[in-house]
């Protein structure tokens, strides 16, 4: 075991890091598989039903754990059809481009208190810059299949994205004000000292801005009008078969757990425990790694299955009308302050 | 300094070719596995059956340009708040005060656009 250890020690680092990324890739297709089962799943119990139960059920133990494995073969061999109208080359680069930056995202993501893959100072400007792009293979998609529901999916989508991105970035000025620093690690660095320190207590509301934006920006019920299945069909993926399709779907959860991931993140507390400071510091249970930051991501993953179940879908202008006239309100009165609170060194941040 | 970009180079390069990967793999197989006989029906725009009415790219409801308009004004309001608030603990109040001049003048150029009812969606 050392022996190993030791040559991985001895490795390039950029050796090390492509090895980090090819894991981090392979868990994250891992997780949104086991995600559309959970969601499956969560959202049966909550109606009384079982969810899928028929695929590898071993012995009646984890029925239909392998669901997932069967819908991916599925839509491999799905035919994808091109429509004739459609503009050939980006209709087919359009659902790249929506996978490609829910994945790259997360380069910066602090894993554990030694393992980020990329350890850069500009850590959240990259998120943003990068969840920004996502929204482009969306209108991409929508304009370029040339039908009337896709169109009209890709203009509600972008214009809901942008009015929540705002909210979602006058939030995140708040954690950064808070935290003095860009890089995510540090962010997390910066809420050490037990549940108390965490930013989602002394920046309460831009928590609760954040976690609504996040829902938004993902497309998720209650405010999935730009897929709309009822009344606009499929949105901007209406076209899409197969594989196409299935890039979307990839991109939709790996988007759902990023969001979650950086919730935890940026308000609590990452991967440091919750019991620190309460229980001894040689105690397991107050150790921070990466375990902490999977529950916390868990936690918000269910919730988005948790709205779903929960909340009917919010009307067009309701969306526009929450965005505009109450997130960004809130989120520009709590900057404000936080800004007084980080210059009195009121609350947590006294000691620095 | 720079080269602790790399690694976030290398995870868009492996992130491209998943998508890149997954994208020939899956048109490949769809294709060679294809049952149904292309044809200009199967080919055609999805709308209920009928035949299209009117071109697609049609004319679209100009709010939704207003929006993207807002956005661009509040999204460089935010561009510049990001290096405020990482240099805030050590500007003092002279910081805090300027930016409360800027945000009070975005603030009422907000209120103006919500009294013109340009955040108006009925």
């Amino acid at each position: 075991m050392t022996a190993i250890l030791d040559l991985w020690a001895a490795l390039p680092d950029v050796v090390r890091s492509t090895a980090w990324i090819l894991i981090v890739t392979v868990a994250v297709i891992l997780s949104v598989a086991f995600t559309t089962l959970w969601e499956r799943k969560v959202i049966g119990w909550m109606q009384l039903r079982k969810g899928p139960n028929r695929v590898g059920s071993i012995f009646g133990l984890l029925p239909g754990i392998f669901q997932p494995f069967a819908d991916v073969i599925k839509l491999l061999l799905k035919e994808v059809v091109l429509p004739s109208a459609a503009n050939k080359w980006l209709f087919r680069v359009a659902p790249a481009i929506t996978l490609i930056p829910a994945f790259a995202a997360w380069a910066v993501m602090p894993l554990d208190p030694a393992l980020v893959i990329a350890d850069i100072d500009a850590g959240l400007l990259y998120v943003l810059s990068l969840t920004s792009v996502g929204v482009y293979g969306i209108i991409l998609a929508g304009w370029a299949t040339n039908s009337k529901y896709a169109f009209l999916g890709a203009m509600r989508s972008a214009a809901q994205i942008v009015a929540y991105e705002i909210a979602m970035g006058f939030a995140l000025v708040g954690v950064v004000m808070a935290a003095g620093t860009l890089n995510l690690g540090d962010i997390v660095r910066a809420q050490e000292g037990g549940v108390s320190s965490w930013f989602f207590l002394w920046l309460f509301p831009l928590f609760v801005v954040y976690l609504i934006a996040g829902v938004a920006e993902t497309n998720r019920a209650p405010f999935d009008v730009a897929e709309g299945e009822s009344e606009i069909v499929a949105g901007f993926h209406v076209e899409y078969s197969g594989i196409a399709f299935a890039l979307f779907f990839l991109a939709e959860y790996a988007n759902m757990i990023l969001i979650s991931a950086l919730t935890a993140v940026f308000f609590l507390g990452g991967w440091l425990s919750p019991f620190e400071g309460v229980l001894a510091a040689d105690n397991a249970l107050a150790q921070p790694g990466f375990h902490w930051l999977f529950l916390k991501l868990f936690f918000f993953l269910t919730c988005f299955m948790w709205y779903r179940a929960t909340f009917p879908r919010y009307r067009y202008d309701q969306i526009m009308r929450l965005g505009w006239k109450v997130l960004i309100p809130v989120t520009l009165v709590w900057i404000a302050v936080a800004a007084v609170m980080v210059h009195f060194r009121v609350g947590p941040w006294s000691a620095n | 300094m720079l080269s602790q970009y790399l690694p976030a180079l290398i995870f868009l390069g492996v992130a491209s070719g998943l998508a890149a990967v997954l994208l020939l793999l899956g048109t490949g197989l769809g294709r060679w596995l294809a049952r149904a006989p292309d044809d200009a029906e199967k080919r055609s725009s999805y709308e209920c059956g009928f035949e299209a009415f009117e071109e697609t790219r049609m004319k679209f409801d100009v709010r939704y340009y207003l929006v993207a308009i807002l956005f661009i004004v509040f999204d460089l309001e935010i561009a510049f708040l990001f290096p405020w608030a990482v240099a805030l603990d050590s500007i003092g109040g002279f910081g805090l005060i300027s930016m409360g001049i800027f945000l009070g003048i975005l603030v009422v150029g907000f209120i103006y656009e919500w009294k013109k009812g340009a955040l108006e969606w009925d």
